[in-house]
């Protein structure tokens, strides 16, 4: 990592660290957020954490591992995971999965060779009666089909191509001044 | 939705925050009677009373108590609290605000479940406003010494964390694994504090049930279920979504307002709960009989059984937090079971073995998850033998 990155990344861990506090049930926001604007958590993050609130790393480590929306490994600028529980799975869930394997020449578990997309699979999120769903980063789109799932992808290059940096979905989203994903999430159509 | 032929408690016109209001008019024990005598039990699944809950934690001798709203909503086939967060957040937040000032809480904490990261931002918006109108923050509602703050804590993807004290595990910054009880967190919960921790329709219910009283709450469903339930109606069914029906409701009726009625099956209680056949749709949907934190999934004629229960085992092979051998292991075991069921080479005594095993995790795991885990599976291979054994490979 170079020293300005590095440099940087301190100073937003201590940031995070001063406005969330140093004791351990801080421990969760600040790596949430890390997550959010960084995308992942890399040893170097880890150790910073685990210094600020004086733990040993492993202990910063053993939480990341525990949860599936954090990571200590690099993923893609669009994290896409399709819910694979029952509901979904009755729904047809598979022929999504097909076509998203197919537009981003990806297996589930990969990312794509320009980091752009990771392609996961998600358990139950909550959206039985409107599926198939599936989450981009963290947002929720739902009653997918294969065609569906073919312009949410385009959607997400069109936003790279603005945006091409994770970190900044959290500023626009927070601005109110963009729809960070096309296509309006459907709050409870149905009830 | 709610249906014509039945009532709604949770989603009827009334004025905003009568229960509150009338609460802060009232002793806490009475508060605590009024809970208890509704016969008012917990909506996530367990079934515990919550007046009792509230009583045993209002007894606790400690400056600092927690009220902690259970929104980790991760049951497949479970999406009620999602429905109620956005529709009645006020009656949500009224329900935990009753639940601080009985039992002597300042703090109340949402814990959230990660996929619904959308809903946070409406949630503190409700929060803020509700700040705003004196309904949260110090002196509620013109009354000296009545404190009471809420706020959000995102989870972060893991169904264990539903669990009560993973959940409580989770929030203290620790991985979700689930801790021996006793202690119960009602003495020893966040932080080690005396805690309640309810579910998100349990607070909202907890507000009706003093707005309207207990009698009227008592009235609807069965003697020892009380009141109404919402279920997540999801799967072979015409009309899907988010139904408020009284307590004890048979599976047939149940059915018919959901437009699923040539169903051959249907998953009560999600993954953990049980897959009940068409000879049994007159059970009822109750704490003592099919019990259900609101999951209901419809399986059609030719859906594949065997494929449902691969899905279930398949969840808990993934969600088992890995603390305890019998369900680390045993739902791998399991898992693998059904991969020789579906190619068609299990014997009936591995099968039996297989039962067996199921059993012994029901007995042996440490936590509800590890216990409820194998029920889908044993349920399933219960009624379905003749559609799972010896069949065709493709």
């Amino acid at each position: 990592m170079l020293v300005l990155e590095r440099e940087g990344l301190g100073r937003l861990i201590r940031e995070l660290c001063d406005r969330h506090g140093r004791s351990r049930p801080a421990l969760l926001p600040i790596l949430q957020e890390l997550q959010e604007t960084q995308g992942w958590i890399s040893d170097y993050a880890m150790q910073a954490v685990a210094r600020h609130l004086d733990i040993h790393p492993v202990e910063v480590y053993s939480v990341i591992t525990f949860y599936a929306f954090l990571n200590s490994e690099k993923k893609g600028r669009f994290v896409i995971r399709l819910c694979r529980t029952i509901s979904c799975d009755m729904r047809d869930k598979d022929r999504v999965a097909r076509q998203l394997e197919q537009e981003l020449g990806v297996k589930f578990g990969q990312t794509t060779a320009d980091g752009r997309f990771t392609l996961e699979w998600s358990n139950c999120m909550g959206m039985c009666d409107q599926g198939p769903a599936l989450m981009v980063n963290k947002q929720i789109f739902t009653q997918i089909s294969p065609e569906r799932a073919h312009e949410i992808i385009e959607s997400c290059r069109r936003i790279y191509a603005l945006y091409p940096e994770r970190s900044e979905d959290t500023a626009l989203e927070a601005a109110g001044a963009v729809q960070v994903l096309a296509g309006p999430l459907a709050l409870e159509a149905r009830s | 939705m709610s249906s014509k032929n039945h009532p709604s408690i949770l989603f009827r016109e009334s004025q905003p925050d009568e229960g509150l209001k009338k609460a802060v008019g009232l002793k806490r024990v009475d508060v605590i009677s009024m809970v208890r005598e509704s016969g008012l039990r917990g909506r996530g699944g367990a079934g515990f009373p919550t007046g009792v809950k509230w009583n045993f934690a209002a007894l606790a001798q400690d400056e600092t108590k927690y009220v902690v709203c259970n929104a980790d909503e991760g049951e497949p086939g479970t999406f009620k609290d999602r429905v109620l967060l956005t529709e009645r957040t006020d009656l949500v937040l009224e329900g935990m605000t009753i639940a601080g000032r009985t039992i002597g809480a300042k703090e109340g904490i949402i814990y959230l479940r990660g996929e619904y990261d959308y809903l946070r931002r409406h949630l503190e918006a409700v929060i803020a406003r509700r700040e705003q109108a004196n309904l949260l923050g110090d002196d509620i509602l013109g009354t000296a010494g009545f404190s009471f703050r809420i706020h959000v804590h995102m989870g972060a993807g893991a169904y264990v964390c539903g669990e009560e004290t993973a959940l409580i595990e989770s929030m203290e910054g620790h991985r979700g694994e689930p801790r021996n009880r006793p202690p119960f967190p009602v003495n020893t919960g966040y932080m080690g504090h005396p805690t309640v921790v309810n579910n998100v329709e349990t607070f909202a219910l907890a507000a009706r049930v003093v707005a309207l009283g207990a009698e009227t709450f008592a009235k609807v469903g069965l003697a020892s279920s009380t009141g109404t339930k919402l279920f997540s109606v999801s799967g072979d069914c015409t009309r899907p979504g988010v139904y408020e029906l009284p307590m004890g409701l048979t599976i047939e009726e149940l059915l018919r307002e959901v437009g699923g009625e040539d169903a051959k099956a249907v998953q009560v209680g999600g993954a953990s709960g049980t897959c009940v056949p068409h000879k049994a749709f007159t059970r009822r949907l109750a704490f003592d009989d099919a019990s259900t934190g609101g999951s209901i999934i419809v399986f059609g004629p030719q859906r594949d059984m065997l494929r449902v229960a691969r899905n279930f085992m398949e969840f808990f092979d993934e969600e088992s937090c890995g603390q305890c051998t019998p369900c680390r292991r045993g739902n791998r075991v399991l898992l693998e079971g059904i991969e020789k069921l579906e190619q068609g080479v299990c014997t009936l005594t591995y099968l039996s073995e297989l039962k067996a095993l199921g059993e012994s995790m029901q007995l042996a795991s440490k936590c509800g998850l590890g216990q409820s885990s194998p029920n889908a599976f044993l349920s399933i291979v219960e009624h379905f033998k003749d559609e799972i054994l010896a069949r065709q490979t493709a």
